[in-house]
């Protein structure tokens, strides 16, 4: 699977065991983040077995969301193992994301 | 999916979408209420040629008829932004999506500069989309300040959610204050605490629209046929640059749905 979909409680285990992951906090009720799902499903595919790249839904989670203090969605969060280095709040084409993670690499 | 996305649905966006239909190709505007539209508070309209002494009411809702009857679809909302995907493009409305082969940008003039600390809080407490955003505030305390027509309905639903509003109507002066985050707006000199703040404008500057627009001094930069620097993307009207009248956005419209409808054949 190219997007990983994390809940609460599996999410510290996958995030440190990640060299590299980026994070989309999302919404269904949220008309730019389903613009962004394509994008990041592109990523996915793009980054597969280097990039853990994952989705949170901040209803079904909304502890994730309190802890990284999102108050905008969709938020991304890149984090190396597990430790956030950067973030981008809105929908960006996949070129602005992969940038960040071709950085980070 | 259609195959032309009109965003503005004032004289450049319904001139485009009329010139679309005119090539026998699918079109949607997306568009706030006629009301929204600064042509609506005009009360009486002399440089038409042919049309003199007209009030924007009149003009607006007669554009509008035509544009309806030549098959124009319509839906009404507020583009929130605009991506890429393959040759095509999404573009977010409210709490959905459309999508098309071509876009053409007709949202008219963004007025006014950003509000202090408005680029500084985005993200940080700051946001321009109640639909979006609403939800991650409810139960806490937030300000809405309102510059467009939809602003009261939009504060409406996120008391409805459960969001404690203070809601202003719009004001002469308003800053957005915090640290780190959002802690209080200053409105016509007064302060309150807040949590939060609804910044609810009628359109989204172009550039923060669709990233990567070729914008100079506030206007889209366009060639002849009204195509932008993004593959597929058209723009006309105000949103180009002046003069904000309606017979140059009625041409740049024409030209521009016509660009478009070549593009997408």
């Amino acid at each position: 699977m190219a997007v990983r979909h994390v809940k609460t409680e599996e999410f510290d285990g996958l995030m440190e065991a990640a060299p590299l992951a980026m994070v989309d906090f999302w919404a269904s009720w949220c008309g730019p983040c389903q613009m962004l799902g394509p994008v990041m499903e592109s990523l996915g595919e793009q980054y597969d077995g280097k990039v853990l790249v994952a989705k949170v839904n901040v209803d079904e989670e909304p502890a994730l969301a309190r802890r990284f203090g999102v108050m905008n969605i969709p938020t991304v969060v890149f984090l190396k193992q597990g430790e956030e280095f950067g973030r981008k709040t809105g929908a960006f084409p996949a070129e602005v994301f992969a940038e960040v993670l071709d950085k980070a690499q | 999916m259609t195959d032309v996305l009109v965003i503005g649905g004032g004289p450049a966006g319904l001139s485009a979408a009329l010139n679309v239909r005119a090539r026998g190709k699918k079109v949607l505007v997306i568009s706030n209420p006629l009301e929204e539209s600064p042509l609506w508070r005009a009360e009486r309209v002399d440089n038409c040629l042919g049309l003199p002494g007209r009030s924007g009411q009149e003009l607006l809702a007669e554009l509008r008829r035509h544009a309806a009857s030549a098959g124009v679809e319509f839906q009404e909302g507020k583009a929130q932004g605009a991506l890429p995907s393959g040759k095509d493009w999404y573009v977010s409305v409210g709490s959905g999506m459309v999508q098309g082969r071509a876009l053409v940008l007709a949202a008219g003039a963004v007025r006014g500069k950003p509000l202090p600390g408005e680029t500084e809080m985005l993200g940080r407490g700051l946001s321009y989309c109640a639909t979006c955003d609403g939800m991650l505030y409810r139960g806490r305390k937030v300000a809405v300040l309102g510059y467009s027509v939809s602003a009261k309905k939009e504060a409406a639903f996120l008391e409805e959610i459960g969001c404690d509003v203070r809601y202003y109507d719009r004001p002469r002066t308003a800053a957005i204050l915090g640290a780190n985050e959002v802690e209080a707006v200053r409105v016509n000199g007064v302060e309150e605490p807040v949590e939060g703040v609804f910044l609810l404008r009628p359109a989204v500057a172009p550039g923060n629209l669709l990233p990567g627009l070729a914008v100079e001094k506030g206007s889209v930069v366009v060639d002849r046929s009204m195509a932008t620097n993004l593959s597929g993307v058209f723009a006309a009207g105000d949103c180009t640059g002046g003069p904000l009248q309606i017979s140059k956005a009625l041409g740049e419209g024409q030209i521009a749905g016509l660009s478009a409808a070549a593009y997408v054949s």
